[in-house]
């Protein structure tokens, strides 16, 4: 047993070496440090990108939005591009936490949809670069379900008690309620919000589990009727469940975007711009696109997919279908009413 | 062995890395910002005490304490048979027992999920031999199932290292003196591995009041627990001061029911609060 | 006789308990499918695409290195800390056991942002030592929680009689105080290492500069949904770790037999 101790002790003391050793060399490149969902790039396309350019990448991976600003704002790290959500992009230019992008250093911008410029969270496109899209709406399985789904009432519809799905996410959830009810998904009416209340507390009972990613396993399954989801989960679940459908409600849903951008605390504003570019180069952008599987918003990198996902109407819905949709907005102090609420409706 | 100043490094680390901290944590709860700028407030204490949030630091101190006791339950006879003279290869059989830990939570997690729901494994072998399913998921069995799971090896394992070591004649005379196995148990074991239970129900107890992984996917988010709503007020709310306050109320409940329990052990075995 | 299969039995039912899951992990990483919800048949193509992941490597070694260098200085910290504390009055005691309570109470959230803000007021760069320094913070009062118990159980007199004896105050403390101490030990650096490779929230506040552990790497794809090559590798990481334990025990039981035949 001593003799594995003493061993072991030597080799943590080699590898230590060697670890703080590759710490401190190799200072001539330039590095750039990159900041994006887990899973959410085709990692062929860092290696390019360095190769090409001769910058070293380090790339980090957060959960969710909120755990990227909390890191961003406490300012322990400087990240080079960051990969937030619409209303996250909102507050941080509220926040002076991202700088301008000098958008004549993207070229490639132009193949960049033009449906998907100019939009609320950065009206003059001074800001970010989109990178993915989607919408938030319904899938069901045909063979579970015999009414017909283009409403959010579907959900409150006791014929499928224990059999629904809803988003174990606040903004998701309390927004499609108000979207059933009406009203607009940014609203900081307090009324407003408290009907949305009462109608999630209404369908508690009904409500199988409040879920996260693990949605996509479960309806593949068929463990429950129908689900709040992302498009692109729902364009993976279709291919392995050829019983489900996905459908945006005639009320109108979310509309939501990844999308590029350069934190504040940046030293490489011109290594960034590079990198942001190379990604909306269309080989690039297609390669990403078709690994993640989600929409993109890069008109050219479309028309190299595959056709039946070019159609799909899931993937890439008519212009009519996201007549009601909303991008969300950041709500700042209202906030703290969502979060009263949605506890509210789960400490029930 | 009287000397103290060992203890020293690990204080100094304790001040620096656990204390300060703390008054960190302690200096959001009572404070609040406003145009004035930073003022003392009791305010996020005061929000507590609506029945919502009341509500959810009840719900995960009993959930907590069912586990605990489960773990307990469990627990115990697996370290007393570890620890007896029946079983060879010990050592091999402890590290058997933590190997499963080893593997990422949320990958377990994901995993029971597959056997619990409904077209998930155990349901299937079920229908298989003709009996009716179970609802074995989204509820607060499956909850306590992913605590005292993600548990049992910090209940079994210190308990199990204390009574490795009981001075087995000690067992001997008392059963030279007529004393039948049950006997021998209450009055001799159980009170000599007191040590070990009180650190393992610490070891549990403590971080499943503050888990909140568990109830979200075992639980299918039907209840917010209060490890939740502390992560929800520094996440998605930005409500640091809140976020902190719930947590220093947390850590006197807690560390006050830790001495509450520890008036039991009267000789002082387990380094409590009194 | 019936006691003993009892014993075994008993023993069983927990292992088939806790590795259940582990099962189902091992068979879904040969599924031709990302999703856990049917079977596609079987592959090895995640074990493929796993040994080309540099993320996930890179993940693996700092996963490991951490928790080992963690635990082991959090083993000798909260050992020594033990002792100490033991030999303590009554009330400092109680009042330095309640501190040690702290990380083991504290939400993750909580002592990964407290620490967050402590490292960036130190001025440190965020990256592999100020994570190192999270785990051991929170990996050493599970080991004095190990260690505790057992110095509770020690007779006091074993350290004046080998005193009596003879024996300098080192001599006694390596060859008394440390073999009735030592599984209180080993079991403090167990838990330790095992807190330490499964830390998501703490370390993700206290990481930074491409340092990341798996548990980073696995709970941000939570929006995307688990990669199966993370199935594939814990699997491949369980084989490998149950052959290296089936292979020291073999060894151990070999040496014990030559000694007892010798």
């Amino acid at each position: 047993m001593k003799k594995i101790f003493k061993l072991l002790g030597f080799v943590v003391l080699i590898v230590s070496t060697a670890v703080i050793f590759t710490g401190c060399a190799g200072e001539k490149q330039i590095t750039l440090k990159v900041y994006n969902w887990g899973d959410y790039i085709d990692e062929s396309v860092i290696d390019s990108f360095e190769k090409e350019y001769n910058i070293k990448v380090i790339y980090d991976t957060f959960a969710t939005n909120e755990d990227m600003y909390v890191k961003l704002k406490a300012g322990g790290d400087s990240y080079d591009v960051a990969f937030p959500s619409d209303y996250m992009i909102q507050r941080m230019i509220k926040e002076d936490m991202i700088q301008k992008i000098d958008m004549n250093n993207i070229p490639n911008y132009r193949y960049i949809d033009d449906r998907f410029k100019n939009l609320a969270y950065d009206p003059n496109n001074e800001y970010s670069v989109p990178y993915m899209w989607g919408t938030v709406g319904i899938i069901y399985n045909k063979t579970m379900v015999d009414d017909v789904v283009d409403s959010w009432d579907i959900l409150w519809n006791e014929k499928y008690a224990k059999k629904i799905l809803m988003m174990n996410s606040q903004r998701d959830s309390i927004g499609i309620t108000l979207k059933k009810l009406g009203y607009s998904l940014n609203t900081k009416n307090i009324n407003e919000l408290e009907e949305a209340k009462n109608e999630l507390i209404k369908q508690k009972p009904l409500v199988l589990a409040y879920v996260g990613d693990e949605v996509k396993d479960k309806m593949v399954a068929g463990e429950a009727a129908m689900a709040v989801v992302y498009s692109g989960d729902a364009v993976f679940m279709k291919r392995e469940n050829p019983d489900l459908e996905y459908v945006i409600p005639k009320e109108g849903s979310n509309l939501w975007f990844d999308a590029m951008v350069i934190p504040k605390a940046s030293q490489h504003k011109k290594e960034a711009e590079l990198f942001i570019n190379y990604m909306c180069d269309p080989e690039i952008a297609f390669k990403n696109a078709d690994y993640i599987g989600y929409s993109t918003p890069h008109t050219e990198a479309k028309k190299m997919l595959d056709p039946d996902l070019i159609n799909d109407k899931t993937a890439y819905p008519e212009d009519e279908d996201l007549d009601h949709c909303q991008v969300f907005e950041d709500l700042a102090d209202s906030l703290k009413d969502y979060d009263r609420i949605w506890t509210e409706v789960k400490a029930n | 062995m009287k000397q103290r100043w060992i203890a020293y490094p690990y204080i100094v680390w304790m001040v620096i890395f656990i204390l300060v901290p703390l008054l960190l944590v302690v200096f959001y709860s009572v404070t609040t910002v406003t145009d004035e700028g930073i003022q003392f407030s009791l305010e996020h204490f005061k929000r507590f005490l609506e029945p919502v949030y009341l509500i959810v630091l009840l719900r995960s101190i009993y959930l907590a304490f069912i586990s605990t006791v489960i773990c307990l339950v469990l627990g115990y006879p697996m370290a007393m048979i570890l620890a007896s003279k029946d079983i060879s290869k010990k050592q091999f059989i402890v590290l058997l027992f933590i190997l499963p830990m080893w593997m990422n939570f949320l990958l377990r997690t994901y995993a029971w999920m597959t056997l619990l729901e409904n077209s998930g494994l155990i349901n299937t072998f079920l229908s298989f031999i003709g009996l009716p399913n179970l609802n074995l998921l989204y509820n607060h069995q499956a909850v306590v199932l992913g605590m005292v799971y993600n548990f049992l090896p910090f209940m079994v394992l210190p308990i199990y290292s204390v009574l490795s070591k009981i001075d087995k004649s000690i067992i001997e005379a008392a059963q030279d003196l007529g004393a039948n196995n049950f006997i021998v148990f209450r009055r001799i074991i159980f009170p000599l591995s007191l040590p070990g239970v009180m650190s393992g129900i610490t070891m549990v107890f403590m971080p499943s009041v503050t888990t909140f992984v568990i109830s979200r996917l075992l639980g299918g988010g039907q209840y917010t627990l209060i490890g939740n709503l502390i992560e929800q007020q520094f996440l998605y709310v930005g409500d640091w001061n809140f976020g902190s306050a719930l947590s220093v109320i947390l850590i006197i409940i807690i560390l006050l029911s830790m001495g509450v329990m520890s008036k039991y052990d009267k000789e002082h075995e387990g380094g409590g609060l009194w | 006789m019936v006691t003993r299969l009892m014993k075994k039995f008993y023993i069983l039912i927990i292992f088939a308990f806790l590795y259940a899951p582990i099962f189902v992990l091992i068979v879904f990483s040969f599924n031709n499918s990302k999703s856990r919800g049917n079977w596609n048949g079987f592959t090895l193509k995640w074990y493929m695409e796993l040994l080309r992941d540099r993320q996930i490597l890179s993940a693996l070694y700092y996963t490991v290195i951490i928790a080992i260098i963690s635990s082991l200085i959090a083993t000798i910290i909260g050992t020594m800390a033990a002792i100490g504390i033991h030999n303590m009055s009554k009330w400092k005691q109680s009042l330095i056991m309640n501190i040690t309570y702290l990380p083991v109470l504290n939400p993750d959230i909580v002592t990964g942002i407290s620490l967050m803000i402590l490292f960036i007021f130190m001025k440190m760069q965020l990256g592999f030592f100020s994570m190192l320094l999270a785990h051991i913070t929170f990996n050493i009062p599970y080991v004095i929680l190990s260690v505790m118990p057992k110095l509770k159980q020690l007779n006091k007199h074993l350290y004046e009689a080998a005193l009596d004896l003879g024996a300098t105050p080192w001599y006694a403390f390596k060859r008394v105080i440390i073999p009735e101490i030592m599984p209180g030990i080993i079991t403090g650096a167990l838990l330790a290492f095992t807190l330490s490779l499964d830390d998501f929230v703490i370390s993700f506040f206290t990481t930074g500069s491409g340092v990341s552990n798996l548990s980073i790497t696995i709970y941000s794809m939570a929006r995307r949904g688990i990669n199966p090559e993370i199935n594939a590798l814990s699997s491949l990481m369980f084989i490998s770790v149950l052959s290296l334990l089936i292979i020291i025990n073999k060894r151990m039981s070999k040496d014990n037999s030559v000694k007892e035949n010798a």
